[in-house]
C-alpha cells in the first residue's frame, strides 16, 4: 500500500487523496463545524502545536540528512552548515525569513563551485 | 427583480471591487516568501517521483504546505498510505483551530454553511495569517468575497509555480538543483520558529530535527510518526513542567 505500489494511473491520484486531501480538509471542515467552541490557548492544542511541529521537523531533518537528487551529491557538513549559517542569519536578522532564506542557499552555492562537489 | 435592480448592481459592484481586493491582497512580502516555499516543493516533489499532474493536484488540493512536505516525506520513506494518512492527520489538526478562529471573523448571520466550508479549504499559515490581519478592515459583508480572492488567488497562483518549476528543474544544471532542493529545509526552519508561539514548540522542532534522522535508520516507514508523537509529546511535557513551575 505504498505509494508506488499499484501501476494503475489512478493509484497515486487516491493515494493522494485518501492520505493528504482526507487528513487535511477533514480538520478545516471540522474547525467549521465547531464554530466558536474551542479556544487557541488549552493545553490541548499547545500539544497539537507541538506535535506537527515535530512532524515537519523530522522531514526537513531527513531532507538535510538523506536528501534526493542533486543535493545527494553535496557533503552533509555542506549541507547542515548552509542550512544552520541561514538559520543563524535569520535570528540576527530579526527572524527575517528572506534573510535566511538567501543566506543559506549563498552558502551552499559558494560551497559547491568552490568545491566542484557537483562536476 | 426589476424593483431592487438599483440595489442589486450596486451589491454586484461592491463585491467585485472586495473579490479584487483580495486577489491584490495576495501580492504581499508572506505571499512572496510562500511562493518561493512552492518552487522548493515542485523540485522536492519531481525527485520523490511524483508526476508534473500529480504534484499539481496536490497543490490544489492538499494546498496546506506542510501537510504536502509530510506527504511527500512519507513517500519517499516507503510509508504505507495508512500510515502516511496518519502522519499528514497528525501534523494538520492544528488547521481545526486555525478554522475555528477565522470563522467568527468571516460570518454574518446570512453567510450560507457551504460557503465557509469552501472557503475553509483556503485555510494554511500564509493565507490564515494575511486574512485574521485584514478582515477587520473589510466591511463584515464582503469578508467572505475578500477571502475567496485572497485564498483562491494564493492556491491558483502557486498551482501555476508549482506546474512552471516541476518543468523547468529538468534542465536546471546540478548546482541550482542542489539549491532548489535546499530550499524546502531552509524555508521550514525559519518559518516553524517563527510560527511557534511557545518556547515548547522550539523543543520540538529541535526534537523533530534529530529524531527524524534517526527513525529513518531505525524504524523506516514509521520513522515521521515517531518522531512527531515522540518529538512533539516530550516538548509538551516541558511544556506542562515548566507551567506547573511557573505557578508554584
Amino acid at each position: 500500500m505504498t505509494f508506488g505500489a499499484f501501476d494503475a494511473w489512478w493509484w497515486p491520484y487516491l493515494f493522494i487523496l485518501l492520505g493528504g486531501w482526507l487528513a487535511t480538509d477533514g480538520w478545516r471542515f471540522l474547525g467549521v463545524y465547531l464554530g466558536g467552541k474551542i479556544t487557541e490557548e488549552s493545553p490541548a492544542l499547545v500539544f497539537v502545536r507541538t506535535l506537527a511541529t515535530a512532524l515537519v521537523a523530522a522531514v526537513i531533518g531527513n531532507l538535510v540528512v538523506f536528501p534526493s537528487g542533486a543535493l545527494a551529491g553535496v557533503p552533509l557538513m555542506v549541507r547542515v552548515g548552509a542550512a544552520a549559517i541561514g538559520f543563524v542569519a535569520y535570528l540576527v536578522a530579526r527572524k527575517n525569513m528572506l534573510v535566511g532564506i538567501l543566506v543559506a542557499e549563498a552558502v551552499l552555492l559558494a560551497a559547491v563551485y568552490a568545491g566542484g562537489f557537483l562536476d | 427583480m426589476a424593483d431592487s435592480s438599483s440595489h442589486t448592481i450596486h451589491r454586484a459592484s461592491d463585491y467585485r471591487h472586495w473579490f479584487l481586493k483580495g486577489i491584490i491582497g495576495a501580492a504581499s512580502i508572506p505571499g512572496l516568501i510562500l511562493m518561493s516555499a512552492f518552487v522548493g516543493f515542485a523540485g522536492l516533489a519531481r525527485e520523490a517521483g511524483l508526476s508534473l499532474a500529480q504534484t499539481v493536484f496536490m497543490t490544489g488540493i492538499i494546498w496546506a504546505l506542510p501537510a504536502k512536505v509530510v506527504l511527500i516525506g512519507a513517500i519517499m520513506s516507503g510509508a504505507s498510505l495508512p500510515a502516511a494518512a496518519f502522519a499528514v492527520a497528525l501534523s494538520s489538526v492544528r488547521l481545526a483551530p486555525m478554522v475555528v478562529a477565522l470563522v467568527p471573523e468571516l460570518r454574518t448571520e446570512k453567510t450560507r454553511p457551504w460557503v465557509l466550508y469552501l472557503l475553509s479549504h483556503f485555510v494554511a499559515v500564509t493565507s490564515w495569517v494575511l486574512a485574521m490581519e485584514r478582515l477587520p478592515d473589510v466591511p463584515r459583508d464582503m469578508r467572505t468575497v475578500y477571502y475567496g480572492g485572497l485564498g483562491g488567488t494564493l492556491v491558483v497562483a502557486n498551482m501555476g509555480v508549482v506546474a512552471v518549476v516541476y518543468v523547468l528543474a529538468g534542465s536546471l544544471p546540478p548546482e541550482l538543483s542542489a539549491a532548489l532542493l535546499l530550499l524546502t529545509p531552509i524555508y521550514f526552519l525559519t518559518s516553524l520558529w517563527s510560527s511557534a508561539r511557545e518556547t515548547a514548540s522550539h523543543f520540538a522542532m529541535g526534537f523533530g530535527l534529530v529524531l527524524g534522522p534517526v527513525f529513518h535508520v531505525l524504524v523506516p516507514g514509521f520513522d515521521l510518526l515517531l518522531a512527531g508523537l515522540i518529538g512533539g509529546g516530550g516538548a509538551f511535557l516541558i511544556h506542562v513542567m515548566t507551567e506547573r513551575k511557573v505557578r508554584q
